[in-house]
């Protein structure tokens, strides 16, 4: 590869924290996951980094725990590893579709979770149903750690509140109790190993024919991935007739500010927002109508 | 850029080679150790062309640092005939059914199948399709290299 840099292979976390303390510049030096996006970046020469500290098999950043009534991912848990465990059904629907439309086999095979966080693309796909399902991160460095919730991570286009020192160790969410339900949704040019266009997920609650908490997170229409507190905020509290569900779609579509690129118009994409919120809000309310959460 | 010395299993034979940092598996595998199999075609996760397996999964070499491969079982498509040449029986089902036009894609693909039917015994044609979507052909329309799979998972569940 044309791109030049050192590659340090820490046996543990603590030992790539130690590296990262020692950075000074916020370009010199990046931790590398997977690499398919650190890779792909390199080799454009999109980023030039003289150092990469590989962290995507640290034994520290790995597993999957459910218990005292949370999912909790290692940052370096990888799509499939996601895709093949017992106990998905668990960790969220939205989230298991995120991961089954996510690129493809191979990808998914090294792509992790952190990765996908950290790259601060508007079109990662885990994003939205981790927004959606109150997803918090834990940022560790050699001084200590800290947690905030995934809604105050990103600051702005690929940019958010990580030190160029920290490592983004772990991601947890309350484990989806029953009389909740969740979806996501990508819109793309093909099935397969396409970027997203429009990335819609939602999370209801359900108690007594009443929503008692809604989220909505946006993926590729806006800088960053985000959530449409207005919309949400409609619904809490209030039984989903089919009239409130189009305001909060209109509200999702309002918020949204899309750009026209080679995949789609901004036009097109807004009115997706509208068409997919209002879509998948009906599903996620009715299927709690029924008792089936999907 | 120091060298390396990465150490790991290649086509079921111990190696040990001295790669730069910044070293693609792609690149050691075609032009180190001579397998050219495994195509170098986008060189940007999106073809499939560079498939091979690490510790039994399909990954992408063009995406992958040499020094990854450290203590890995790294098998590409001249590992998959059996002892004395024999063919896998995925391969066979490609002559079979004439899955292969100009044959770039054809590593890939047979390494993406082989790696499905170990997980999914028979697959169905929907799981073919899914399961093969990072990996592009463009001479075939896909039909062919669909039926192989399809076929030779019946074959093997047949033949157990
Ligand atoms: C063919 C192809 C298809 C793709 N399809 C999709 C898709 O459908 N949906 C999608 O969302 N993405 C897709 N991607 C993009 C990519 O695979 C994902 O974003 C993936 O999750 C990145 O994870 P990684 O481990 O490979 O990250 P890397 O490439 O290793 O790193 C990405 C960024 O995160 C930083 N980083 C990594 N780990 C950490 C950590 N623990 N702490 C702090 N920073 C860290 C790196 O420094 C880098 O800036 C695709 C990529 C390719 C090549
Ligand atoms: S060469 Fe690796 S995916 Fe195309
Ligand atoms: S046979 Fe030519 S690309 Fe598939």
């Amino acid at each position: 590869m044309y791109a030049e840099f050192d590659l340090l292979t820490p046996a543990a976390v603590g030992g790539a924290l130690d590296e990262l303390a020692k950075v000074e510049n916020e370009e010199d030096c990046m931790p590398l996951g997977g690499g398919t996006n650190l890779v792909v970046d390199l080799r454009a020469r999109a980023v030039a980094p003289k150092v990469l500290i590989s962290v995507g098999r640290l034994s520290g950043l790995r597993g999957i725990e459910l218990g005292e009534g949370r999912v909790s991912m290692g940052g370096a848990v990888t799509v499939s590893e996601i895709l093949r465990h017992p106990e998905r059904s668990r960790f969220g629907p939205a989230l298991i579709g995120a991961a089954q439309v996510f690129a493809g086999q191979m990808v998914r095979n090294t792509a992790t979770i952190a990765g996908n966080i950290c790259c601060g693309s508007p079109a990662a796909d885990l994003v939205p149903p981790l927004l959606a399902l109150d997803a918090v991160v834990r940022l560790e460095c050699s001084a200590g750690s800290r947690e905030l919730p995934l809604a105050d991570y990103f600051t702005g286009y690929k940019s958010s509140v990580r030190k160029p020192n920290e490592l983004l160790t772990r991601v947890w969410w309350p484990e989806p109790p029953a009389g909740s339900a969740s979806l996501f949704y990508k819109l793309a040019r093909r099935k397969g190993d396409a970027i997203t266009v429009v990335g819609v997920a939602v999370s209801l609650a359900r108690e007594n024919g009443i929503c008692t908490r809604a989220r909505i997170a946006l993926g590729a229409v806006a800088p960053v991935v985000e959530r449409v507190r207005p919309a949400e905020a409609m619904l809490e509290g209030n039984a989903l007739e089919p009239d409130l569900i189009e305001a909060a779609a209109r509200a999702a579509a309002q918020q949204s500010s899309p750009i026209d690129d080679v995949r789609a118009s901004g036009k097109y994409r807004r009115q997706q927002v509208f068409v997919l919120v209002r879509r998948l809000l009906s599903r996620a309310w009715r299927s709690l109508s029924e008792g089936d959460h999907p | 850029m120091n060298d390396r010395r990465v150490r790991f299993t290649l086509n079921g034979e111990p190696r040990e080679v001295s790669v730069k940092p910044n070293d693609l598996l792609l690149n050691v595998i075609r032009d180190d150790e001579k397998l050219t199999g495994t195509k170098y075609g986008c060189g940007i996760g999106e073809c499939g062309a560079c498939t091979v397996h690490i510790d039994g999964r399909p990954v992408l070499a063009c995406l992958e640092l040499a020094v990854a491969a450290e203590g890995r079982e790294i098998v590409t498509i001249e590992g998959l005939a059996g002892n004395g040449g024999a063919l896998d029986p995925l391969q066979e089902a490609f002559l079979d059914n004439g899955a292969v036009q100009c044959g770039f894609c054809t590593p890939g693909m047979i390494m993406m199948g082989r790696a499905l039917l170990d997980e999914t015994p028979e697959p169905s044609e929907a799981e073919v399709r899914d399961y093969l979507r990072g990996t592009l052909c463009r001479c075939t329309g896909y039909a062919s290299i669909v039926q192989s799979v399809i076929d030779a998972g019946a074959k093997e569940a047949a033949a157990d």
